[in-house]
C-alpha cells in the first residue's frame, strides 16, 4: 500500500518523487496520521490546469509528505480531526471546493476563489466583508452580544470578535479575519523575483526574521546556494533578538492590562533596545533587509557583536528583575491564575503550536524537532509545568526570554564576520521540485512551501502562520470565561492579524 | 511594594530629551537619503534596475521616498556614487509630489500651507490611528512613542479609542479591499475640522505590496492627506519629528 512519504525540513525534493494518492485513500490516511500527528501543510495547488491538495503532516519528528488529485467535493476531514478545520476552510476560499459535512464552513479572508468556480459561502464579493455570513448566535432572552472590530480601541491591526455571553459569562467568541488580506500567496508568484524577499519580510513584521528565514532556506534548498556558518550564526541571533523583543513587549502588554503599571512600562522600553540591536544589524528596527538567500546581506564585524553582547548583558538582569516583579504581585497572579485554560485535550485537537501550545502540554519546538540554523548546537528550551492559563503563557515566555540570552551568549562567543553579499534574487530553481521549510518563529511553528514547474518557475507559494494553528486556541481560552478577562487572555496568545490574513 | 521601589530605582528616567537636544542613530540606520546628481547614468540605471520598488527615475535621478523601502540596495550597488544614506530621520512632507526628489532635501514641514492646523491642534492633538492592511510594524513604532523612552503625552499628543474624540486619523497599511469601508467609516466620525495622516510606504503608495488587486494604491487615493511620513516602518522619531514640525 501507498504510503507517505518521508522528507526533511529544508531539503528540496523532485515532484515526481512525491506518492499521487487516489483521493479517497489520501484521505483515510491522512486521518489515520493525524490521530497522533499534525498538520504542517494542507494546501491545494493547479498544475496543468488539474488541481491536487498537498499534505506535509509531522508525526514526532518526522515529516510525511503527499498528494492527491482534489476533487470538487468530498468529505470533510473536519469531521473526524478538528484540526483540519482552517485549511479545509482555507482550501474551500481558494479553490472552491467543498468539503461535505463540514461543521461550520465559514470563509477565512473574504475573498472570490482563484478559479472562477461558484462561491461555496454563497458570497457577491461586491459587498463588503463579511459578506452574507451569519455569525453564530445563542439565543435566549438573557444572552447578549458584544461586537468589537474590525477598528480596535488600541493601536492595532484589525479583526473582528463576537461573543455571546450570558451577563458577563462568554459562552462563545467567534473571531472573523480577512480585513488585512494582501494577497500575498499570489503576489509572491506573479511579481519580479527581486520584490520577493521585500513581500516576503512584509507578511508579517513581527515576525521579519522567521519569514526571510524561511523564505531564505527555502530559495537556498531550490537553488543549490549554500550559507557560511557565520552568515547562519547572525540569521539565528537576529531570530533570537525578535524571539526577545516580542515575548518581552508582551509581557509589559499582560502587565498593562492588568493595570500593573511600573512592569508594563518598563518591559516596554526595554522591549526597544532589542529593536535597536536589530537596527545596529540592519538598519531597520525590525531586521528588514538583512536576511536573503545565501546568507545575510549587510556585514556584520566584531563591533556589532560587542556592542550586542555589552547590551545584553546589561539588560539581563533588569530583566529579571522586571519578571520577577510581575510574577510575584498578588494583584498579578489572582488575575493570571486559572484563566482562560485550554485543556490538553482541546490544545492537541486544535494542534496549537509554540508558546500557547507549549502552555497547554504540547511539547512541539520546532528549535528541537527539526533544527536548522544553528540550532542543532544550541541547548533545548526548557518546558516544564504547564497549567494552560494565562498565568502558564506568561511564564513560558519568561522560560524562553532566560534561553534566548543564553543562545545570544553561546552565539555571541562564536560569531565571526560575515561579509556583504549583493545577489539579486535571479538564482536558478530546481525545476519540478518541491521543498517545506520549518522554523519555530517566536509564535511558533512558522513554515512556507514552494513548488516549482518544469522551468523552475515557482508556481505556489504557501505561507502558514502559526496564528493560523492558534486563533482558535484563543476563542478557546474565552469559553466560560468573564469577557473582562479577554484582553489578558489575547494578549498572552498575542496572535497575528496580517500572519493570518496574508 | 519594596519591590516596586527597587526597580523603579533600577530603571531610572530614560525618557529621551529630543527635540531639544538632538539624538544621533547609529550609522548603520538609513534616513534622508543624499542623492549625488553628478553619478554617471549608467550606475543610476543600474539602481533604477535593482531597486525592488521601482521608485528610482533613471532619467532624471530621483528617488521616490513614498514608495522607497530604506532596504539600502541602491546605495550598495551605486557604491555610494548614486546615493548614500544619512542619519538623519527628519523626513515628512505636506505633499505626495515633494517625496519625489532629486537632490535629497525635503521642504521644511514647519513651512506647510494649513497653517490653521497649528491653531487648531498645536496644544492638543488628539489622533485615531486606523491599520488598514500592512505587516504591523507601523503600529508598533507608533505604539513605541507612548512608552517611557518618548513619551508622546508630554506634548499634547494622544492617540484615543473613539474617532469622535479625535482631530484626525493617522492611517497605517496599503487600504485592503477588506478594510476600506471601515476606514472611511472611521474617517466621516472624526468631526471637521480633521486632519489625515498617511504613515509608511504602504499608506503613500501601497508600499511593497503594490499591484496586489487586494489593495489601494494609497490613501490619497482614497481620501485627501495633509501629511506624508515615509518610511518601512517610519523610525519613531521619524513620526516624533513629523508631529511637531507640522502641528507645533
Ligand atoms: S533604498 Fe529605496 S530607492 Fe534604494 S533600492 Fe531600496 S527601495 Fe529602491
Amino acid at each position: 500500500m501507498l504510503n507517505l512519504m518521508p522528507i526533511i525540513n529544508g531539503k528540496a525534493v523532485k515532484r515526481a518523487d512525491l506518492p499521487v494518492f487516489e483521493f479517497e485513500q489520501f484521505r483515510e490516511k491522512l486521518l489515520e496520521i493525524s490521530r497522533y500527528g499534525y498538520i504542517v501543510q494542507f494546501f491545494g495547488y493547479e498544475d496543468d490546469n488539474k488541481l491536487f491538495v498537498l499534505a506535509v503532516m509531522r508525526l514526532e519528528n518526522q515529516l510525511l509528505a503527499g498528494c492527491a488529485r482534489l476533487p470538487e467535493s468530498y468529505p470533510s476531514l473536519t469531521i473526524k480531526r478538528p484540526k483540519f478545520n482552517l485549511f479545509e476552510r482555507e482550501l474551500a476560499e481558494q479553490f472552491g471546493v467543498r468539503p461535505l459535512g463540514h461543521p461550520w464552513l465559514k470563509m477565512i479572508r473574504y475573498q472570490p476563489n482563484w478559479r472562477q468556480r461558484p462561491d461555496v459561502f454563497g458570497n457577491n464579493y461586491k459587498e463588503d466583508i463579511p459578506g452574507r455570513y451569519p455569525y453564530f448566535k445563542v439565543e435566549g432572552e438573557e444572552i447578549h452580544e458584544v461586537a468589537v472590530g474590525p477598528v480596535h480601541a488600541g493601536i492595532i491591526e484589525p479583526g473582528h470578535f463576537r461573543f455571546q455571553c450570558a451577563g458577563e459569562r462568554v459562552l462563545h467568541l467567534e473571531i472573523s479575519h480577512g480585513y488585512q488580506h494582501r494577497g500575498i500567496e499570489r503576489l509572491l508568484i506573479k511579481s519580479a523575483p527581486l520584490r520577493r524577499p521585500f513581500i516576503v519580510e512584509n507578511i508579517a513584521g513581527d515576525t521579519a526574521m522567521a519569514n526571510s528565514i524561511s523564505y531564505s532556506q527555502a530559495i537556498e534548498a531550490l537553488g543549490g546556494l549554500t550559507v557560511s556558518p557565520e552568515a547562519m550564526t547572525v540569521r539565528t541571533i537576529a531570530l533570537e533578538l525578535e524571539r526577545l523583543a516580542n515575548h518581552v513587549g508582551d509581557l509589559g502588554a499582560m502587565s498593562g492590562d492588568v493595570a500593573f503599571t511600573p512592569p508594563a512600562a518598563f518591559f516596554g522600553r526595554i522591549r526597544g533596545e532589542f529593536l535597536n540591536l536589530l537596527l545596529l544589524l540592519s538598519g531597520n528596527r525590525f531586521g528588514k533587509g538583512l536576511i536573503r538567500p545565501g546568507g545575510t546581506v549587510l556585514p556584520t564585524g566584531k563591533m556589532e557583536l560587542a556592542a550586542i553582547k555589552a547590551k545584553i548583558n546589561e539588560l539581563r538582569p533588569e530583566i529579571d528583575h522586571c519578571i520577577e516583579l510581575l510574577l510575584t504581585a498578588h494583584t498579578v497572579l489572582s488575575r493570571f491564575e486559572q484563566c482562560g485554560i485550554v485543556s490538553r485535550e482541546a490544545a492537541e485537537g486544535l494542534g496549537l503550536v509554540g508558546p500557547a501550545g507549549r502552555a497547554s502540554w504540547q511539547s512541539y519546538d520546532a528549535r528541537r524537532d527539526f533544527p536548522v540554523e544553528r540550532y542543532a548546537d544550541l541547548p533545548p528550551c526548557p518546558w516544564e509545568h504547564p497549567t494552560g492559563d494565562v498565568l502558564a503563557r506568561a511564564r513560558i515566555r519568561a522560560a524562553e526570554i532566560s534561553h534566548s540570552f543564553d543562545c545570544l551568549n553561546i552565539l555571541l562567543a562564536s560569531g565571526g564576520r560575515t561579509e556583504t553579499i549583493i545577489r539579486p534574487e535571479t538564482h536558478k530553481l530546481a525545476p519540478s521540485a518541491m521543498v517545506v521549510t520549518i522554523n519555530e518563529a517566536w509564535r511558533g511553528e512558522l513554515s512556507h512551501c514552494l513548488l516549482t514547474d518544469a522551468e523552475g518557475k515557482i508556481i505556489r507559494y504557501k505561507v502558514k502562520d502559526p496564528s493560523f494553528h492558534n486563533w482558535s486556541g484563543l476563542a478557546m481560552a474565552l469559553r466560560d470565561e468573564e469577557i473582562s478577562d479577554f484582553p489578558i487572555n489575547n494578549k498572552s496568545f498575542n496572535l497575528s492579524y496580517c500572519g493570518m490574513d496574508l | 511594594m519594596f519591590k516596586v521601589f527597587k526597580t523603579r530605582f533600577e530603571q531610572g528616567y530614560r525618557t529621551m530629551k529630543y527635540p531639544k537636544e538632538p539624538v544621533v542613530l547609529p550609522p548603520s540606520y538609513r534616513g534622508l537619503p543624499v542623492l549625488h546628481s553628478d553619478c554617471d547614468a549608467e550606475v543610476v540605471n543600474k539602481c533604477a534596475a535593482a531597486c525592488p520598488q521601482d521608485c528610482i527615475n533613471s532619467k532624471n535621478g530621483s528617488i521616490d521616498l513614498g514608495r522607497c523601502l530604506f532596504c539600502g540596495i541602491c546605495e550598495r550597488v551605486s557604491d555610494g556614487k548614486f546615493v548614500t544614506f544619512s542619519q538623519n530621520f527628519e523626513l515628512g512632507s505636506a505633499q505626495r509630489e515633494k517625496l519625489i526628489t532629486s537632490t535629497g532635501s525635503l521642504p521644511d514641514l514647519a513651512a506647510h500651507s494649513k497653517k490653521h492646523f497649528k491653531k487648531l491642534f498645536g496644544r492638543s492633538l488628539q489622533l485615531r490611528q486606523v491599520c488598514a492592511g500592512g505587516c504591523n510594524n507601523c503600529e508598533a513604532d507608533i505604539n513605541v512613542l507612548a512608552t517611557p523612552a518618548y513619551d508622546l503625552s508630554r506634548f499634547g499628543i494622544s492617540y484615543v479609542a473613539s474617532p469622535r474624540h479625535a482631530d484626525g486619523i493617522h492611517v497605517t497599511g496599503p487600504v485592503t479591499r477588506n478594510m476600506k469601508s471601515a476606514l472611511l467609516a472611521a474617517f466621516e466620525a472624526v468631526p471637521a475640522p480633521r486632519v489625515v495622516i498617511a504613515s509608511g510606504a504602504c499608506a503613500i503608495s501601497g508600499g511593497p505590496f503594490f499591484g496586489s488587486s487586494e489593495v489601494s494604491a494609497g490613501l490619497d487615493s482614497i481620501i485627501p492627506v495633509d501629511l506624508y511620513i515615509p518610511g518601512c516602518p517610519p523610525h519613531p522619531l521619524t513620526t516624533l519629528h513629523a508631529l511637531l514640525r507640522f502641528f507645533k
